[in-house]
């Protein structure tokens, strides 16, 4: 499995959810699991998704995402997996 | 699985905390480069390092875009050259030849400094030796990407004492070669005692002999995360301060030896070690200085901050060992005046002079760096300092080092831009009195009676 960890900030509206799924979908990323919450207006998404099967290269879905987020008014950022593990896991 | 709290943290501590990988560091061995023919030496030096290190930029671009981690510096250390052009350089002006082969080299494979333009004269100098130290301004002042580096002393060999006489001279001629830029050559030119092979920050990196044939060693950085992380200590006792200082540096240092695997595994050269260094830069909120003052100084340089220094480098080290399963270099707390805003507003509102900075290097990770001082400080009171520094290393069994920089034309509260990472410094004060005699006595210190270990 290739986990990576997408996370979204930004102002709130409608569909944000939706416009990153749908964008994941097509790409055959599989999204094993969302977090998120609403404070003070702000948007804050945590997914962990797996891009083994993904029909781009990291790359690119995370050059993708990123215009995304810009198209939205959010901040959309994909990072791998181990940088989390390494600092939270012993 | 890891939560929403666990990812922001980190990604709070890249993007507000100024968290980064100061440097991956490709040390290149040269051993294989020595011909008794100065073009050929120059060709085969250029040849091996645009192969070794092709990929070491883009790799380290990659790493940066997977992880979302700034990586600052992709450097290399090579080889002290004194020693590839040992039996190839008959006079100074040869071995300058092979500081501007580094540099090209350097710029062709896209790096931003190469250092090992240096000479390991810790109980003697050879021919060679002496003919490269004596290069180093010329060598400095043609190059744009060299660091060069001089071993002065150990606690195994004592200080060679006339290698210091010659490095203060240096260092004065350093500056005027470079004197149009505000002496910037000596920003580039470090004066070690005790210097370890590992090393992978400028100026005084080099790939030591003890190494193999290449080699990964990755610096990390972070002082804006632990200043951010012992706000929430305020107040309360030792104890506690010390603990989040350790967590704090185990984190930081986690990031570092992921960083320095992958690396290793994409270009498939070896890891060889994490420097735990804490190293600031000119931007608000890096800065060693504002740790030491969260700690509870009004100013660096107050009464307490040598005690406050002691305990900060103590707790990265300790937090940083378990997080890493190789640690060298420096590892400590770096604390150059130029590159750190906190240093450069106490020198200049009085609370720091250079016989604090040097208590304070008593327990830091290296030495005095980056300090400018008057360009008309004689070359025998730069060597005073070099010396009592090197002393500091050897009996302490410490690394030491100085990188000082005498500007030619200005005077004491005069500013010095180096511009970048470099920073800017005010000029401070030397001692005026004079150390000529003792300078010109010659010959070398004994080793102190603590390095007879067998």
């Amino acid at each position: 499995m290739n986990k990576t960890i997408i996370t979204v900030v930004g102002k709130d509206t409608v569909g944000i959810i939706a416009k990153i799924c749908t964008y994941l979908a097509n790409n055959q990323v599989n999204i094993l699991d969302i977090s998120q919450t609403i404070v003070q207006g702000y948007f804050n998404m945590m997914m962990i998704v797996d891009i083994n099967e993904a029909a781009k290269s990291f790359g690119e879905l995370a050059d993708e995402l990123e215009q995304i987020g810009d198209e939205i008014g959010v901040k959309v950022k994909c990072q791998r997996e181990e940088i989390f593990t390494k600092m939270h896991r012993i | 699985m890891l939560n929403m709290f666990e990812v922001n943290e980190t990604n709070k501590m890249i993007e507000q905390e100024m968290l980064d990988v100061r440097t991956i560091t490709m040390g290149i061995s040269l051993l294989d480069c020595c011909d008794s023919d100065l073009k050929s030496v120059n060709e085969k030096i250029y040849n091996k390092i645009t192969t070794v290190a092709k990929n070491l930029v883009s790799v380290g671009k990659e790493i940066e875009r997977d992880f979302a981690i700034p990586i600052v510096n992709k450097r290399i250390s090579v080889t002290p050259i004194a020693m590839i052009g040992a039996s190839s350089c008959k006079t100074p002006e040869d071995f300058v030849t092979i500081a501007q082969t580094l540099d090209r080299a350097a710029k062709e494979v896209g790096v931003n400094f190469i250092g090992g333009y240096s000479a390991l004269v810790s109980k003697g100098m050879t021919t060679a030796d002496k003919n490269l130290i004596c290069s180093i301004p010329k060598a400095l002042a043609c190059t744009d990407r060299v660091c060069s580096s001089v071993n002065v002393g150990s606690t195994k060999t004592g200080i060679n004492m006339d290698a210091v006489a010659l490095m203060g001279k240096i260092v004065l001629q350093t500056a005027e070669e470079t004197k149009d830029n505000d002496s910037l050559g000596c920003a580039k030119l470090v004066i070690f005692c005790n210097a370890p092979d590992d090393n992978p920050f400028m100026a005084g990196a080099f790939h030591g002999v003890t190494e193999a044939d290449a080699i990964i060693n990755v610096g990390v950085s972070g002082p804006g995360v632990v200043k951010r992380a012992i706000e929430t200590a305020r107040g309360k006792d030792f104890e506690v301060l010390c603990e989040t200082i350790k967590k704090t540096a185990f984190k930081i240092t986690r990031v570092g030896q992921l960083v320095a695997q992958e690396a290793s595994k994409r270009l498939n050269i070896p890891f060889g070690i994490i420097d735990l260094s804490l190293a600031p830069t000119p931007a608000i909120g890096d800065s060693v200085a504002e740790i030491l003052e969260e700690i509870g100084l009004e100013r660096v340089g107050a009464p307490g901050t040598t005690a406050a220094l002691a305990l900060l480098n103590d707790q990265v080290k300790k937090g940083g060992v378990m997080a890493s399963s190789y640690v060298g270099g420096l590892s400590g707390a770096f604390i150059p005046v130029s590159e750190d805003q906190g240093m450069i507003d106490a020198v200049a509102m009085g609370a720091l002079n250079l016989e604090k900075l040097e208590a304070m290097t008593c327990v830091c990770s290296v030495g005095l760096d980056m300090i400018a001082i008057p360009g008309d400080t004689p070359a025998s009171t730069i060597s005073g300092v070099i010396a009592d520094e090197s002393a500091i290393g050897m009996i302490n069994q410490k690394t030491t080092a100085v990188r000082i920089i005498p500007v030619i034309g200005k005077s004491v509260g005069e500013m010095v831009e180096f511009g970048g990472l470099l920073g800017y410094a005010p000029v401070m004060p030397v001692n005026k009195y004079s150390c000529e005699k003792f300078i010109s006595r010659g010959g070398r210190i004994p080793a102190p009676i603590h390095s007879f270990k067998n």
